[in-house]
């Protein structure tokens, strides 16, 4: 990770973040925001592949209507560490914890998020946790799935219930630390001149991701522990013969859970945000509205917990104020969309990597969110919940949706990250992998689901074997684009051509110090006096020669 | 009620549809009417419209109004089976179907039904949380232990039909189901007919009622030490402490497993607790019984709505 | 988050920014913990309005009159306590240390209260699990309403332990004179804390101990 030089290339000569110190040390007990950010970025690469390998062993294993690769039970457990490993231990951290960690103190220009030290045992908690749920793994796994619903864990189960769910409470506090962290720093850290609307929007999203972070984990949290106490003293919180509900678990446990979508969604709506603005040089359309329109997500998405239980025997007069307000969480989601889109018109948009991305993500974000409207819908619920239509919708807004904005977000800032360039052909060719690979996987799973597969079968009827196989095959493509963009860009790390401070070039303060950027972020404290995303009024941009090549994209010139 | 749930369905595919090819068609186009023609361009400077941002702010509100009274009322009929529906009482198991005809068939990962006949499920759960779900009757329902859930469904095409489990309930999920038979009625009579049965399902309650010696103090005469159960179902019941519930099966089970959990005005806590006597299909048996000892007023198949039955169960006044 | 050792931490521009970044943070925090709790209180809801006649029941269980001296010893620790952050306003060492003192003091006296009623409910079978007794009929809610008072109060008493050790740390530093008229922020984001704590106790009293009295 320290690679910060090289003999044969164009060497970045200036101090920075990255060769100011060398040593294992200096990088486990850094305080420093951008260390933080790549200890997270190797942790969760780590996890994230972790919870690839389980998803490449459930498409295997339902190549065949038998299931014949694993057994139920082994099957049951690998789509419960697919599932914990990839909402906890990836999406979850994802954008916040990497990105995040690394651009709010840039974006905001200050020195430093408001608890560096905090920060530092966020990452130590998330390992923690991370390491519970590993010995889980290692020890025989658990088979619950990531939901945990009770009776069948607290009760029935008889593997690594325990050890998981602690892994998960410990991983908790991390994500409510960094959230706590953001917020402090958002509010009394911005520079002269950064007032509220002159915040990037990837700013406000992590705003309001921080707020579910803070109120809805603890939630979880607790109920969690609950399940493990249950398990271990035997109490009857959950147990229907002892007194309990079983169906209360379900409540509390999405009341976190379903906002926790939108921790992993909403970051990927800023870091797009910040790409279509860039790629197409202008100015946001409706910056208020859009800001404003992470609020409302994130606040709505608080109250439509219980349109997980439609089926689970609700009244079914709270199903109807849940299902309207479902709706209501609809359209926000679908401002934002209509703001980018707009942003596109008359602008000079370029088709780079982030760019691809960004529209990446504006196309399967749209198609995950439309299906959510079939789920919301009461009466059609009934039929396609519990299917592999909710498989496939929910994989079309984290996946589709969260993974493409933290690759897009990755892409871009890399240069900032790591001071040089990846390169553009192959990364262009990855990304255009990547959107064809997850359709083919996921789309499938669409069909599979109306016409009745349900989740989480081991084995299935031979008639849903077609499309079983085509989203197998498409799930080998998917891992070709997965695997792509780690090669070339650790390979770029030493080789790739130097950035520059602003290759894009883009608006934000992140972009207004040195790449990699200085210890402390900038040499003298920035003064903002400027509109965000503000091309026009920016004679400090410096934009490339104009070249005989149209429509294709340069990096800018050197300093 | 599969052709209501296609319609929506198809309405649905239609507008998303036509949003997203909107969106595609729309990005497509400006991302290359639009494509950076110089290194040095810049876009035009918009900041926004609030009319646009009204436009597409409301119309998507109102055509999600749209859809959520479309299902929602679809959802209401759903939940609301019609009254003369054939009940058939499933309990689910780790990882089996049991399913109880009310003449007294017993099938398992089976179910026999006729065309044209509405029917409704009555079901509960021994163990983990499991759920009922035939795709193309377009129903599903969770199955809960320790409470009834119901759903209903009117097979409207002879032919056997995939039934599932569709929530996780631990390692043979995958092939916890089997299949519906839809028949036509006459050769479904002729199957009602045909096998071993004993009795139908009250007439099993009845035997397991005085096995349990239920009939000693639950005298019909109403003058035993337990109230009278003869046109309880569906009736309101006077608890101690002045609340009333509706004597509907969750009541009558809590009832016969845990009696102390509401005692009816008048009576003692005497009865002794049968959870863990009494299976879940023994449960389903006795309220069976339960339900046919209508009162002779009442319309059978209709307790609760004369008014006979609504009388105050702390009528029997006896013990102290 | 005490920035004890030099007055200014290095990612802050001025001391005002860091005491206002200080307090903002605990009160994130404490929004935090009262999710945390809410959780529980949550739970405690749903289970009393299944089982109401069973939760009065066990709740006679309960010694009122160790709960109420609880009640009473916290509620003085608070008064100390908020002493203490005035103390530190005005910047006097000595008071401030005694103060910090006494409230640890309070808060050890809530504890070893709490121990003895810990102690009297396992001599009593009052503790869920194989070796739960109860005599009455809801035998059932009432162990439902025991895992609840264990995980509720044991909750709230790991909460007492922490803040007694913070208090202790504030303690050493207040008597080698770390806080000043110009920098006490961790001496009040502690107490902020410590009122925390005793709200969440303030709330559970009535909820555990008087909800079985004979009106």
């Amino acid at each position: 990770m320290s690679t910060g030089t090289g003999a044969s290339v164009p060497t970045l000569g200036h101090e920075n973040y990255l060769n100011v110190s060398y040593g294992v040390k200096s990088w486990l007990l850094t305080t420093d925001h951008k260390r933080i950010a790549l200890l997270y970025l190797v942790s969760i690469t780590l996890f994230f592949f972790l919870g690839g390998a389980f998803a490449v062993l459930i498409r295997l294993n339902l190549l065949t209507p038998q299931g014949d690769l694993v057994s139920a039970e082994t099957y049951n457990k690998f789509f419960t560490m697919h599932g914990v490993v990839m909402i906890f231990f990836f999406l979850i951290p994802s954008i916040p914890a990497v990105l995040g960690n690394f651009l709010i103190p840039l974006m905001i220009g200050a020195k430093d998020l408001a608890f560096p030290r905090l920060n530092l045992s966020s990452w130590y908690i998330f390992n923690l946790g991370g390491l519970f749920t590993l010995y889980s793994i290692i020890r025989g796994g658990v088979d619950t799935g990531w939901t945990f619903y009770t009776p069948y864990s607290s009760l029935y189960s008889n593997t690594h219930v325990v050890a998981t769910v602690v892994g998960i409470f410990i991983t908790g506090f991390s994500t409510i630390l960094t959230g706590l962290n953001f917020i402090v720093t958002i509010h009394t850290m911005r520079a002269p001149g950064m007032t509220w609307f002159r915040l990037p929007l990837f700013v406000w999203t992590h705003y309001a991701t921080s707020l579910i972070m803070i109120l809805g984990t603890p939630v979880v949290a607790i109920t969690l522990a609950l399940v493990a106490v249950e398990r271990v003293f035997h109490l009857g919180i959950f147990n229907p013969a002892l007194g309990g509900d079983p169906v209360l678990f379900q409540h509390l446990f999405w009341f976190y859970s379903h906002p926790a979508v939108y921790i992993m969604v909403l970051p990927a709506m800023g870091v797009t945000t910040e790409l279509i603005t860039t790629f197409a040089r202008k100015k946001l359309f409706g910056y208020h509205l859009v800001a404003a329109a992470s609020f409302g997500i994130a606040v709505i998405g608080f109250f439509v917990w219980a349109h997980h239980m439609f089926v689970a025997g609700v009244s079914p007069y709270a199903a109807m104020i849940f299902s309207i307000l479902s709706y209501l969480v609809a359209i926000p989601s679908a401002v934002k969309v209509f703001n980018w889109m707009a942003t596109l018109y008359k602008g000079s948009v370029s088709w780079a990597t982030p760019m691809l991305y960004g529209l990446g993500f504006i196309g399967l974000f749209v198609m995950g969110g439309l299906t959510g409207l079939f789920l919301a819908a009461l009466g059609l619920d009934v039929h396609v919940h519990d299917t592999y239509f909710v498989v496939a919708h929910f994989h079309y807004i984290m996946v589709g949706g969260a993974v493409m904005g933290y690759l897009g977000g990755l892409h871009y800032w890399w240069p900032k990250i790591s001071g040089r360039l990846y390169p553009e052909a192959l990364a262009r060719f990855s990304a255009i992998v990547l959107f064809v690979g997850f359709n083919l996987t996921f789309f499938p799973q669409f069909i599979l689901g109306y016409l009745g597969m349900p989740r989480r079968y081991h084995a299935y009827p031979p008639e849903f074997q077609v499309l079983n196989v085509l989203s197998t095959a498409g799930a080998s493509i998917l891992g070709i684009g997965y695997l792509l963009p780690m090669f070339y860009l650790i390979w770029s790390m030493r080789y790739g051509p130097v950035a520059g401070p602003n290759p894009w070039p883009a608006t934000g303060l992140e972009w207004q110090t040195p790449s990699p950027p200085p210890p402390h972020n900038f040499d003298v404290t920035p003064v903002v006096s400027w509109e965000p995303y503000d091309f026009a009024n920016r004679p400090d941009l410096k934009y490339p020669a104009p070249a005989p090549e149209l429509g294709h994209f340069q990096p800018a010139a050197q300093d | 009620m599969a052709d209501r749930v296609d319609a929506l369905f198809f309405f649905l595919l239609g507008v998303s549809l036509f949003i997203s090819l909107l969106i595609l068609v729309l990005i497509i186009a400006f991302c290359i009417k639009y494509r950076r023609r110089a290194p040095n361009e810049i876009g035009a400077p918009i900041g926004g419209s609030i009319k646009l941002e009204t436009f597409w702010m409301v119309v998507p509100l109102l055509l999600s109004m749209v859809m959520f009274g479309w299902g929602a009322s679809l959802y209401m009929s759903m939940q609301h089976p019609p009254p003369q529906a054939m009940e058939i009482y499933v309990v689910g198991k780790q990882w089996m179907w049991k399913l109880q005809h009310p003449e007294g068939q017993m099938e398992i990962n089976e179910l026999h039904v006729p065309v044209g006949r509405d029917v409704k499920l009555t079901m509960t759960s021994e163990d983990v949380i499991h759920d009922f779900f035939v795709p193309a009757f377009r129903i599903k329902a969770d199955v809960l232990p320790a409470r009834y859930t119901t759903i209903w469904f009117r097979p409207t095409k002879a032919g056997r039909y995939h039934l599932f489990c569709s929530q996780y309930c631990g390692t043979n999920h995958a092939v916890m189901g089997g299949w519906v038979t839809v028949m036509e009625p006459a050769e479904f009579e002729a199957w009602l007919a045909g096998g071993p049965v004993e009795g139908s399902l009250a007439e099993a309650g009845e035997r397991l009622f005085q096995q349990l010696a239920c009939n000693n103090c639950h005298a019909s005469s109403g003058k035993g030490r337990g109230p009278s159960l003869v046109g309880l179902h569906g009736s309101t019941v006077r608890l101690q402490g002045g609340q009333t519930v509706i004597a509907d099966d969750d009541y009558l089970r809590e009832s016969i497993l845990n009696p102390r959990a509401k005692i009816v005005a008048g009576y003692g806590p005497d009865m002794p607790v049968f959870q863990g006597l009494v299976s879940e299909e023994q449960v389903l048996q006795l309220i069976a019984y339960i339900k046919s000892l209508a009162p002779p007023q009442a319309a059978p198949g209709q307790p609760g709505t004369a008014a006979e039955s609504k009388r105050p169960a702390g009528e029997a006044k006896k013990l102290p | 988050m005490s920035q004890a050792h030099s007055a200014l931490a290095e990612q802050f521009r001025d001391l005002e920014q860091q005491r206002e970044a200080s307090s903002l943070g605990m009160w994130v925090f404490l929004v935090t913990e009262i999710m945390f709790f809410g959780g529980l209180f949550m739970v405690y809801t749903v289970a009393r309005a299944m089982h109401p006649a069973g939760f009065a029941q066990a709740s006679r269980h309960l010694d009122v009159t160790l709960g109420g001296t609880n009640t009473a010893v916290l509620i003085c620790s608070s008064l100390t306590m908020a002493l203490a952050v005035y103390a530190s306003q005005v910047g006097r060492r000595r008071m401030l240390a005694g103060f910090l003192a006494l409230t640890i003091a309070l808060g050890c006296v809530f504890l070893v209260i709490k121990a003895i009623e810990y102690a009297d409910k396992f001599h009593h079978h009052l503790v869920p699990g194989s070796a739960f007794s109860f005599a009455a009929p809801e035998a059932r809610p009432a162990e439902l309403f025991f895992s609840l008072y264990f995980a509720m109060t044991g909750l709230h008493a790991l909460h007492m332990i922490i803040g007694v050790g913070v208090v202790a740390v504030l303690l050493v530093k207040a008597w080698r004179g770390r806080y000043t008229i110009e920098y006490h922020t961790p001496v009040e984001i502690s107490g902020l804390y410590w009122h925390f704590v005793d709200i969440i106790w303030i709330f559970l009293f009535p909820l555990l101990y008087l909800i079985g009295l004979k009106r």
